[in-house]
């Protein structure tokens, strides 16, 4: 991937509270180790499973989950193309994740004030990846398993390993929220 | 009468969401080269290569551009000469999306009830077809691969006459601003104006798959196309609305008759992956 971005941060998953004070809105990272993904029906059924008390299929303690339905893979890729969805879909059901020790959240888009909030509390992050961008960002997904809810076809959750996943801080852990700051600076209404 | 089979449509559906969704048009790729030599924000600058690299990797490997390959939206213009044999016309069409789908490993993303089952189908069909009939003895397929995130960010307003061009320019930045990062920018901006509430969204549709740098013919509307796209370029929003200057590639406006009392005016919100195919039989 071309890049002519100076500023670049190379972190591993898990993430830790020392790794994450580290990450400002506005830094171009590139992510190794592994991801789960998830979507609505995935969200509304780990969320349930919190609310009852019950364990849920993955560890999320330290992790990242990204909100992507990947395309089916083509014989010999890994993954299918793999862009991310627009995250506020997942905002009412964030809080009870972020508060399970979730640490971060690849999407595209706003999130809401409950969403930061929680971030600010459990101290967690939320990247962007480039929405459309779903070719370029699979080449670093190096494997992929289901983990659970296979019936949900695209929308299970799957396992991905990625080296290099590119990706950019947009709210960190202390609420800078880089869709709110930057847009600013080219406004000129 | 012209025959054609069923056949040959299932087979003209399959290629057109097959090519749509693997290759951005010539006209795409060039603004989109020229968006990066304008934008001035250095992380949008960073995105539109991304994005720009991303639609050379899925051309030449064949992949789909973005994972959502949308609901299956076809335009139809069937001549009134032409004679549909051997098999259902609605039926070619989903076969056909149903194809595409499989051989191009590409996503199911239909669900068959919106409320409460939400079962995927796992053909992506029934695609959202429409049908018109018109002269001569061709038929004409527009194919959209829609997808939602930018679908979602859509809206429609029942203006009054009064409310005029100002009312219109308002009311397209207000909803392109409303959807901020969400549709995934730099967009592509469908206008439907007139006709009655339904009919001016699906011209609002069929505006987005314009090719890009073509203007509407009557100069009034292309002036107001170049209007509203300078005033969303100013709200800042940039690529993956991250900040810049790039929000939209373009205005695109259509019109049709309407009440003496009404100015419908629908938004169709595209993602820069404006993916549409076009093919003749």
């Amino acid at each position: 991937m071309r890049t002519e971005m100076t500023d670049i941060k190379k972190i591993s998953t898990p993430l830790n509270n020392d790794i994450i004070s580290k990450l400002k809105a506005g830094d171009f990272v590139l992510i190794t180790g592994f991801i789960f993904t998830a979507r609505d029906a995935a969200h509304k059924r780990l969320v349930k499973l919190i609310k009852k008390g019950k364990d849920l299929p993955m560890e999320i303690k330290g992790q990242i989950i990204y909100y992507v339905g990947p395309s089916p893979a083509k014989p010999g890729y890994p993954c299918g193309s793999a862009g991310p969805t627009t995250s506020y879909r997942m905002d009412p059901y964030t809080p009870n994740l972020l508060d399970r020790g979730l640490k971060g959240m690849i999407g595209k888009g706003l999130r809401s004030n409950e969403v930061i909030n929680s971030m600010k509390k459990n101290k967690a992050v939320y990247f962007a990846a480039v929405g459309g961008a779903a070719a370029l960002i699979a080449q670093s997904i190096k494997k992929s398993e289901i983990v659970a809810y296979k019936d949900l076809g695209p929308e299970a959750i799957f396992r991905f390993y990625v080296e290099d996943f590119p990706a950019i801080v947009v709210i960190d852990s202390v609420g800078n929220n880089l869709y709110e700051t930057e847009p600013l600076k080219y406004n000129k209404e | 009468m012209r025959e054609i089979q069923a056949n040959q449509i299932k087979d003209e559906i399959k290629e057109l969401f097959l090519k749509a969704n693997f290759y951005i048009g010539p006209e795409l790729i060039q603004r989109l080269k020229n968006a990066l030599k304008e934008e001035t924000s250095p992380i949008g600058r960073q995105v539109l290569q991304m994005i720009i690299e991303n639609n050379q990797i899925a051309s030449s490997e064949e992949l789909a551009i973005c994972q959502d390959t949308g609901l299956a939206v076809v335009f139809a213009e069937i001549g009134q000469e032409v004679h549909v044999v051997e098999g259902d016309y609605k039926e070619a069409i989903n076969e056909g999306v149903k194809e595409a789908y499989q051989k191009g490993y590409l996503r199911k993303s239909v669900v068959d009830d919106p409320v409460f089952d939400r079962k995927n189908t796992y053909t992506n069909t029934p695609a959202t077809i429409y049908t018109d009939i018109v002269p001569g003895d061709k038929v004409k397929f527009t194919v959209i691969p829609k997808g939602f995130g930018s679908e979602n960010m859509s809206a429609i307003a029942m203006l009054k006459p009064a409310d005029g061009e100002m009312g219109i320019i308002d009311f397209v930045v207000e909803t392109v601003k409303k959807a901020g990062p969400n549709p995934c920018p730099p967009t592509i901006i469908g206008v439907g104006i007139g006709g009655t509430i339904d009919q001016a969204m699906v011209i609002a549709k069929k505006a987005t798959a314009r090719n890009i740098g073509l203007h509407n013919k009557d100069e009034r509307y292309a002036n107001l196309e170049k209007g509203i796209l300078q005033k969303i370029n100013n709200l800042g929003i940039g690529p993956a609305g991250l900040g810049g200057n790039i929000t939209s590639l373009a205005v695109h406006i259509d019109y049709v008759p309407t009440h003496i009392a009404g100015m419908p005016v629908a938004i169709n919100i595209c993602c820069h992956a404006a993916r549409h195919a076009e093919g003749i039989i």
